[in-house]
């Protein structure tokens, strides 16, 4: 990696340590016993939930970076899509493990017969696309391709947001919250409304899409 | 391993179970609570069984003046019972909030006592009869049953209370009775669940039973459970309990019960009628749309254990029940 001012890397660092953070936190509950009776699922759920969270965050990187100006925000964009795709993956792997007990029939049939299982996995295959092609080798490669294949983060979006909607059983307030803020950073992509977004310090300059 | 058919369906009031079953598997202060003997003994002394794990409560006075008196142990499992602090912070009660953490955190400030429940419908004795009045003619029971969540959990709960059946029976249905109707208690100031604007259930939340299954010896009304009153997050003070059926069936905080001609609207069916039937009988080889019920996670688990058990036909009570759904097609009456 290219030489960086000291305050960026300490930045970065920061933001490493706080995506690491709830993945120990929720250890440590499992660990001392205080998960619950089923601390698989207590994984699986705060895992996948944190993945949504990190997508979400990495998606209002750019409107961040319109609104405030700080080159901040931009240079963790990669890493938190990282962060989001390692939680999406360790949730997947606690289904596997604490849930279906690595019965590998029972994900063959779940992979055919549930939609919030399939749309789930779709999401993840995007995600895995994105990270792989995270470097600047893949970017350099790709060129001009390479920001319409980054774009599909956002059916990624969606795709999450459906397999919520399809495990929640009796009340949609978290589930519209999330959705709702999804909603928001989705239409703040659209080239109308970015180019609207009012900027605060520096000068103006031309939106990008 | 599941079923213990001990002959439990016939046992009469003053029988009891044999003393060599339970006194090899728990412990039981004095040994004598299943030998009737429990009831001479000074009101002080603890008669029941030893859950030592238990947080002890004192439940109102009449619950804990019928307790020495309780047939311990009158229906067992073979399975290892549940820890009781995972039974009662491992909740799915939406009054409560829809996060199984939320009942044991929120249910503290449900008023339990006084509490009345209303008898009508085709019933020659209806009324509103105070909690107390409706359970006291009958004797407690133990009964440790398992419970499947339709959610592919289970565990294993000691609970207390008394046949479903003799409730029914001194309401006096009348001819036209085909089907018992339960309420659960609407209050959203007590509730805070019944709030939630997000929320999709219709408050308040209903179930039902056909007439035979209600009256069927399992079927069961429970007002304490580990030798203690109910909890308010397990539906305190009266919750149905019906071991051979998915736990949503087993409504709680119980207000209106009523006998009906015709098959009563249930809360889980009214919102997602291809998810829920009306029957709700556990059985493996009908699977919810969205997962699969061929299996269960019998709790507590591990990371390194999730104690995947197969699933029961009737939650391993088939040889009781199965006669009440003859002739019928389980897949289409899920």
């Amino acid at each position: 990696m290219a030489a960086q001012p000291r305050h960026i890397f300490a930045w970065r660092l920061l933001v490493f340590a706080a995506a690491l953070t709830p993945i120990g936190w929720w250890s440590y509950h499992v660990a001392v016993g205080a998960a619950g009776p089923e601390p698989g699922r207590y994984l699986l759920l705060n895992l996948g939930q944190g993945a949504l969270v990190l997508l979400l965050c990495t998606l209002s990187l750019t409107p961040l970076t319109k609104l405030t100006r700080w080159k901040g925000f931009s240079v963790i964009r990669r890493q938190l899509g990282l962060w989001t795709f390692s939680y999406a993956s360790l949730h997947l792997l606690s289904y596997l493990l604490f849930i279906l007990g690595l019965n590998w029939t029972a994900l063959g049939e779940d992979l055919q017969k549930r939609p919030y299982i399939i749309v789930g996995a779709l999401a993840l295959l995007i995600l895995l696309a994105l990270a792989v092609t995270s470097n600047r080798y893949a970017m350099r490669k790709l060129g001009k391709r390479w920001k319409s294949l980054h774009k599909w983060v956002y059916a990624a979006l969606c795709l999450v947001l459906l397999h919520f909607l399809w495990v929640v059983r009796a009340d949609l307030a978290e589930w519209s919250g999330y959705a709702a803020v999804g909603l928001g950073l989705m239409l703040l992509r659209l080239p109308a409304v970015a180019q609207r977004l009012p900027r605060f310090g520096g000068r103006p300059k031309r939106a990008r899409a | 391993m599941l079923i213990k058919p001990r002959n439990h369906l016939t046992l009469g009031e003053n029988d009891v179970t044999p003393e060599s079953i339970y006194l090899s598997r728990r412990k039981f202060l004095g040994g004598v609570a299943g030998l009737g003997l429990a009831a001479s003994l000074p009101r002080a002394a603890w008669a029941g069984p030893d859950y030592d794990d238990v947080a002890k409560a004192k439940g109102p006075e009449w619950f804990e003046a019928k307790l020495g008196d309780t047939r311990w142990n009158a229906i067992t499992a073979e399975d290892k019972i549940t820890p009781s602090d995972d039974a009662t912070h491992y909740n799915n009660f939406y009054e409560f909030g829809s996060d199984k953490s939320d009942p044991a955190r929120r249910a503290g400030q449900l008023k339990t006592v006084p509490w009345s429940v209303t008898v009508d419908g085709e019933v020659g004795k209806p009324g509103q009869y105070a909690l107390e009045d409706l359970i006291t003619p009958s004797r407690f029971e133990e009964r440790i049953y398992r419970l499947r969540c339709v959610e592919a959990w289970s565990m294993v709960i000691p609970w207390l209370g008394i046949p479903l059946a003799e409730v029914i029976k001194r309401a006096e249905p009348t001819g036209k009775a085909k089907y018992v109707y339960f309420e659960t208690l609407e209050d959203p100031k007590q509730m805070p669940g019944q709030a939630s604007r997000f929320g999709l259930i219709d408050w308040p939340y209903r179930e039902g039973l056909r007439l035979d299954e209600a009256m069927h010896p399992l079927a069961f009304l429970a007002v304490g459970m580990y030798g203690r009153v109910l909890p308010n997050q397990n539906g305190a003070p009266l919750r149905l309990v019906v071991p051979w059926k998915y736990g949503f069936k087993s409504i709680k905080s119980i207000v209106r019960i009523s006998l009906v001609e015709s098959q009563p609207k249930t809360s889980w069916n009214m919102l997602a009628p291809n998810e829920y039937g009306f029957y709700a009988n556990v059985n493996p080889e009908v699977d919810h749309p969205r997962w699969s019920q061929a299996t269960e996670r019998r709790l507590p688990n591990s990371l390194f254990s999730p104690n995947v058990i197969d699933t029961q036909m009737f939650n391993g009570y088939a040889e009781e029940v199965a006669s009440l759904y003859q002739g019928m097609d389980l897949r289409k009456h899920y």
